[in-house]
């Protein structure tokens, strides 16, 4: 049995060494995605709806904040709150916010919803404006407000027609969340890294490899599933 | 001192860093790119094969760079190089995990643009006497060019911030010169808000560039934009 291990390189007692470092590493990634995406769906929707059919203000807003979260990496938006808010530990202390900003994590978890945040509004503002006039102008000679269009008419359609890149953008997010790793935060890919530099063992980013590939392939399949379900008859 | 004094040139600021650590970005990007399209051209011609194993290959090289988090791939080339070939410098293996990454999602762009070119055309150039070669190059590629331009632009502003990630591995580009600045200074806010400044420029800039690639390679080509 030992050879067949070796002859695949895989190294049983590195295993049980580091196996419990990863999956508590892996329970942290899963927490910042679980965490993050639906709060950036949440928030992205009034952006959207500010994209869609805001005045010039709100709508001038919703583009600047999307096009800011969309047009910067991630890791430069990481470091400017979790590094940047540091110099007005002060003021956030005064406004009760400090405890979102001092905490690696918290502030990895506020920084991926700001930023799928943008990109989720950006899926929800197409999927609406993708929905044909004539169904908004139907709900208008029914006699429905805006409110009741957009409710009961626009948003069932626009979220089939979101549905597939969300579901990209869920796996968008599992891969960026390992960024959080380079402000300490102890996700799979942090885990990964600490198991390295103790054992200088390159395997160990090889069964990161496969666990991320894991996690990329079940939301795939899941998604597959849930678009058959709500495929339009 | 005037906030903005630490970005002064020269030995009293950082601002000279920053343009060394931008420009060193703008060129890992640009040097990634030839590599990761011929990689994603190789991988769309796979695809398209015939041959089972060799489509097969194709689909599961694009599983696996696509699925990989970009940072994890820049480690496994990094660590993983030393292995294979000897170490190598944070500038080859950032351009060498970008370009694999880039190779993948363009691959997927390439082939839904080879497909979106009827196969009349193929036929028409070489009723006309055409070369398979030369029916490829002066009439499939350029049509393929224009359907692809808008997913490539879109896999160049993804692989643009991605060059962030290569600052893990050393590499003084704009991130990592930006970071040095901050710790060096105390004025993270600053200069990491420059840093994502100049990426958005950058962003700006390709788009720009992206826009006029694209009207002209949709030369004669009638839209509904205008009539």
């Amino acid at each position: 049995m030992g050879e067949v291990f070796a002859f695949i390189g895989f190294d049983p007692e590195l295993f049980a060494r580091y196996a419990p470092a990863l999956l508590s590493g892996l329970w942290t990634t899963l927490s910042l995605v679980a965490i993050s995406t639906p709060l950036g769906f949440a928030l992205g929707i009034p952006i959207a709806l500010a994209r869609y059919q805001g005045g010039a203000t709100t709508n001038a807003l919703a583009v600047g904040f999307t096009g800011f979260f969309r047009g910067t990496p991630l890791l430069a938006q990481l470091f400017l709150l979790y590094y940047g808010a540091a110099e007005f530990n002060g003021a956030l202390k005064s406004v009760g916010l400090w405890w979102l900003f001092r905490d690696a994590f918290t502030c990895a978890a506020l920084v991926f919803t700001l930023n799928t945040a943008a990109y989720q509004a950006e899926i929800l503002r197409g999927a609406m404006a993708a929905v044909p006039a004539g169904q908004t102008e139907a709900g208008m000679a029914l006699g429905l407000g805006r409110a009741m269009i957009n409710r009961l008419i626009v948003w069932p359609q626009a979220m089939r027609l979101a549905l597939r890149p969300l579901g990209n953008e869920l796996i968008l997010m599992i891969k960026a969340s390992s960024i959080a790793s380079v402000i300490t935060v102890v996700d799979l890919m942090g885990a990964t890294k600490r198991a390295f530099s103790g054992s200088l063992s390159f395997e160990l980013y090889l069964w990161a490899a496969l666990i991320y590939l894991a996690l990329v392939e079940i939301v795939r399949r899941v998604w597959n599933a849930l678009e058959r379900r709500w495929r339009i008859a | 001192m005037s906030p903005l004094g630490p970005l002064a040139w020269g030995a009293s600021g950082w601002g000279d860093e920053i343009a060394a650590g931008l420009w060193l970005t703008v060129r890992l990007a640009l040097a990634t790119l030839p590599v990761g399209l011929a990689i994603g051209f190789g991988v769309a011609l796979m695809k398209q094969s015939r041959l089972r194993v060799v489509s097969g290959l194709g689909e599961l090289y694009t599983t696996v760079f696509r699925g990989l988090p970009e940072l994890l791939t820049i480690f496994l080339v990094y660590f993983g190089a030393p292995r294979l070939v000897g170490d190598i410098s944070g500038f080859a293996a950032g351009l060498i995990a970008l370009a694999l990454v880039f190779g993948a999602f363009s691959s997927e762009v390439l082939l839904g643009a080879m497909r979106g070119v009827p196969d009349g055309q193929r036929e028409a150039a070489e009723a006309l006497g055409f070369s398979t070669g030369a029916a490829f190059r002066h009439v499939m590629l350029p049509q393929v060019w224009r359907l692809a331009l808008p997913g490539l632009t879109n896999n160049w502003l993804v692989m643009l911030k991605d060059t962030s990630l290569v600052s893990v591995v050393a590499l003084t580009e704009l991130m990592r010169a930006s970071d040095v600045a901050a710790r060096a200074t105390r004025e993270p806010f600053l200069f990491y808000l420059v840093a994502c400044l100049l990426y958005l420029a950058l962003s700006i800039v390709s788009s720009f560039i992206a826009a006029w690639l694209e009207r002209r390679a949709g030369r004669g080509i009638p839209t509904a934009g205008r009539a």
